[in-house]
């Protein structure tokens, strides 16, 4: 899992991925790439952003959901919490 | 040189997409042709009523549910149209009942949503923002 998660998050278009499904969830695939290309720059296939959301999915940090004929993604940030768990954040105290 | 005089989308029932074409979208009746079990059926804007049609095709043919279900899935439309105003047309079909599987999306150049026909087709809906 540990590795799936990190490996899930080493790639920008991923982040960018998971920065958009944050913003706004619930998107199909195309509105997916029309933002990321927009507003990110990255024109990637529409083969090539799928294959990073099953990525994503695999990290837990993607979850699908089919409604009727369509498929939605939103993003899933709770795998996140294992690694603040892992190294916490110490306040500075001044 | 060619011009674009029509496009199409696959339909399941011509009258029913006719009724929602006409009576939802907005569009109105251009050409009714009677071909045996199916018809050569037209919609035109009413705003540009000799200009592009849009044939709601007979979708018998094997290949097309596939087709259909595999865009359909992933979001993408598989006909576009202009609207001078995204909101208002967005608030409008909301109100008829119509499910959008993209809200507006403010592109910059463009604004976009995305849109059930019920037939198994999404339509785009653009306005070219000046």
């Amino acid at each position: 899992m540990d590795e799936e998660l990190f490996k899930a998050l080493a790639d920008p278009t991923r982040r960018a991925i998971l920065d958009e499904l944050v913003e706004h969830s619930g998107q199909t695939l195309f509105e997916l790439c029309a933002r990321l290309s927009t507003r990110h720059g990255i024109g990637s296939s529409r083969q090539a952003i799928s294959q990073h959301l099953e990525v994503l999915e695999g990290a837990g940090l993607v979850r699908s959901r089919r409604e009727g004929r369509f498929k939605f993604h939103d993003a899933d940030t709770s795998p996140l919490r294992a690694i603040a768990e892992r190294w916490p954040v110490i306040d500075d105290e001044r | 040189m060619p011009r674009i005089y029509i496009t199409s989308v696959f339909v399941g029932d011509q009258q029913k997409a006719l009724a929602f074409y006409t009576d939802v979208l907005g569009f109105q009746k251009k050409m009714e042709i009677p071909l045996g079990e199916h018809a050569w059926l037209t919609v035109v804007s009413k705003e540009d009523p000799d200009g592009p049609q849009l044939l709601l095709e007979p979708d018998q043919h094997p290949a097309v549910g596939p087709y259909k279900e595999a865009l359909a899935a992933d979001g993408i439309p598989c006909a576009s149209f202009a609207v001078d105003d995204l909101a208002a047309e967005h608030e409008r079909l909301l109100g008829l009942g119509v499910r959008f599987t993209q809200d507006p999306l403010d592109m910059g150049t463009v604004k976009m949503a995305v849109l059930d026909d019920t037939f198994g087709n999404l339509i785009q809906l653009v306005e070219l923002v000046e």
